[in-house]
């Protein structure tokens, strides 16, 4: 809840929406219905997404907008999203994609 | 089958839709965001009546009346690849084919990154994210941010960001690179902030608009402070660059050096702004890549943008039922993506019903519209739009011509 601007001098007030709950990493976040995944994990003021698939460095949003995937999570057992263009639902379980394992997936 | 398929539920491709369902034809609209409008969400600006133009509530009154027209409206589809099938078109999308016999590319813009040390830790951002995220998602990415390029939209999305409650600390130049170019450049960006119309979106920009027409750019920033000029409060320093963006596992801070009117390092003059996000602002580019995929004839005009489809008047490309409308032809303001639209949807339903009188007179007087609007355009990212738009329309007479010639010779 706390970085979200509720009131606007110029767009108004935040309309009432219905909360949701989602997991990211395992942890319970409040969320609210029109959220994607990005918006509500930066609502929490969480910045990190995912760790590069290489060097294990932090990745968050970029663009926003669906255009340069830096974004990326993955959504349920193996679903890997655009965290910017996708809706929250309840229940959702989200995970960061993190360092590949030398061996167990090949990326050639 | 449909009649006519849209990718891109922005202010194009919602008004050429409105435009063709009017005619009868059976439309559906395509878009990858979870929200109709594209990019106007988001878009809050005053304009010099004072009255706001909210981008928000201008992309729920088109979608409405889409809705009524009869368009089928679908987000959350993502296209990834587009074939040329006897009767039409084949769409590959996230969810599933679409079979359509017109198609209509209205993608809209991209934003150019400018990677600088430091770029890809959690915290830094386009421009336009930020926009997206404070206006569109009601969510600060921060509670202090630093802005890297100075143009018409850092500026105009430096005071939403401030609207939003947001202290941005300051507007910076990107150092001097391969990249950045001329946006490096403070004597570049001053001139082109100069050439910007005397209907620019800030008083600042007006005043420079103005300006422009009497002073030299190059004599104007001798005298620009090095402590930077304020907007709304929010200090532009054409004189300072950003070297790195500091922070170990999201951004803390930007390092700055004091530069010269040419871009050149002042020795010693190194310093550290605190933010908790950071904001590069490269300027926006037409996105393409849909139309090279069908085989659309490109030509590169650097007042457009950078490489834009091919296409005349009427919004037609030089491939068979194939059209073009809105950013993706060209950066320009929502209104003008908006008129254009309103063309290729009549041009279509011309091309549908066999060129009937009275479409064809609707069809002129909105490209009529498009010229007025450009010219009276509140934004304007790049000076000289009406004639680098000429060159696009003589280069696809060009290309017809040598079409015609090589069936005929064949
Ligand atoms: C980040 C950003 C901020 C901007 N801010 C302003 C501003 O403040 N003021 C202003 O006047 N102009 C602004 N512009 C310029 C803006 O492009 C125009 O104002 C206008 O919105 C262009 O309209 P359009 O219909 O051509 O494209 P858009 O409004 O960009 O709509 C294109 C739509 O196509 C969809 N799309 C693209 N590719 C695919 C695909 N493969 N599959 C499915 N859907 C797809 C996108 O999701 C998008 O919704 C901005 C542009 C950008 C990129
Ligand atoms: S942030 Fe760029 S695709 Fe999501």
């Amino acid at each position: 809840m706390r970085m979200r601007v509720v009131n606007h001098p110029v767009l108004g007030n935040l309309p009432e929406r219905n909360r949701v709950t989602i997991y990211f990493n395992n942890q319970p976040f409040q969320a609210y219905e029109g959220d994607t995944i990005a918006s509500a994990m930066m609502a929490e003021g969480i910045k990190t997404l995912r760790n590069h698939e290489e060097s294990g460095n932090g990745r968050g949003i970029y663009c926003n907008i669906g255009h340069c995937f830096e974004c990326r999570v993955q959504v349920g057992e193996r679903k890997v999203v655009r965290a910017c263009l996708t809706p929250v639902s309840e229940g959702m379980d989200i995970y960061s994609l993190s360092v590949f394992k030398k061996g167990s997936e090949s990326h050639c | 089958m449909l009649n006519l398929l849209i990718i891109g539920a922005g202010p194009a491709g919602l008004k050429a839709a409105i435009a063709a369902a009017e005619q009868g034809l059976n439309v559906k609209v395509i878009d990858e965001f979870p929200k109709v409008g594209g990019r106007l969400l988001g878009q809050l600006h005053q304009e010099p009546n004072g009255e706001w133009w909210n981008g928000m509530e201008m992309g729920e009154k088109l979608h409405q009346k889409a809705i009524r027209a009869g368009v089928d409206i679908q987000c959350e589809v993502s296209v990834v690849d587009i074939s040329q099938s006897v009767s039409g078109w084949t769409v590959y999308t996230s969810q599933g084919m679409i079979e359509a016999r017109k198609l209509l590319l209205a993608t809209g813009a991209t934003e150019t990154p400018i990677p600088i040390p430091g770029w890809t830790l959690p915290g830094v951002m386009s421009i336009g994210a930020a926009q997206v995220m404070g206006n569109v998602h009601r969510v600060k990415p921060g509670n202090t941010c630093v802005i890297i390029g100075a143009n018409v939209l850092s500026m105009a999305i430096a005071n939403e960001l401030r609207l939003c409650g947001i202290k941005v600390k300051e507007i910076v130049l990107p150092a001097v690179g391969p990249i950045s170019k001329d946006a490096g450049i403070p004597e570049k960006v001053l001139a082109s902030l100069m050439k910007l119309t005397h209907l620019a979106p800030t008083v600042i920009l007006r005043q420079a608009g103005k300006l422009g027409k009497f002073i030299n750019p190059s004599f104007a920033i001798k005298y620009f402070p090095r402590r930077g000029i304020k907007l709304f409060g929010i200090p532009i320093r054409l004189k300072t660059a950003a070297v790195e963006i500091m922070g170990e596992d999201h951004v803390t801070g930007v390092q700055t050096v004091t530069i010269s009117s040419d871009g050149k390092v002042i020795p010693g003059s190194e310093k550290v702004t605190e933010a908790d996000f950071v904001c590069i602002a490269g300027g926006l580019a037409p996105m393409s890549e849909l139309a090279s995929i069908v085989g659309c004839s490109f030509k590169y005009v650097q007042e457009l943008g950078g490489h834009v489809p091919v296409h005349n008047e009427r919004m037609q490309t030089n491939v068979p039922n194939l059209f073009v409308a809105g950013n993706i032809t060209g950066v320009e303001s929502a209104k003008v993506a908006m008129a254009q639209g309103k063309v290729a949807g009549l041009a279509i339903a011309s091309e549908w019903k066999g060129k009937r009188q009275e479409i064809e007179l609707a069809l002129t007087t909105a490209m009529e519209e498009v010229r007025k609007t450009r010219a009276e355009a509140l934004i304007q990212f790049q000076p000289g739009i009406s004639e680098a738009r000429d060159t696009v329309y003589h280069q696809f007479t060009l290309d017809e011509l040598r079409m015609k010639q090589e069936v005929s010779v064949s």
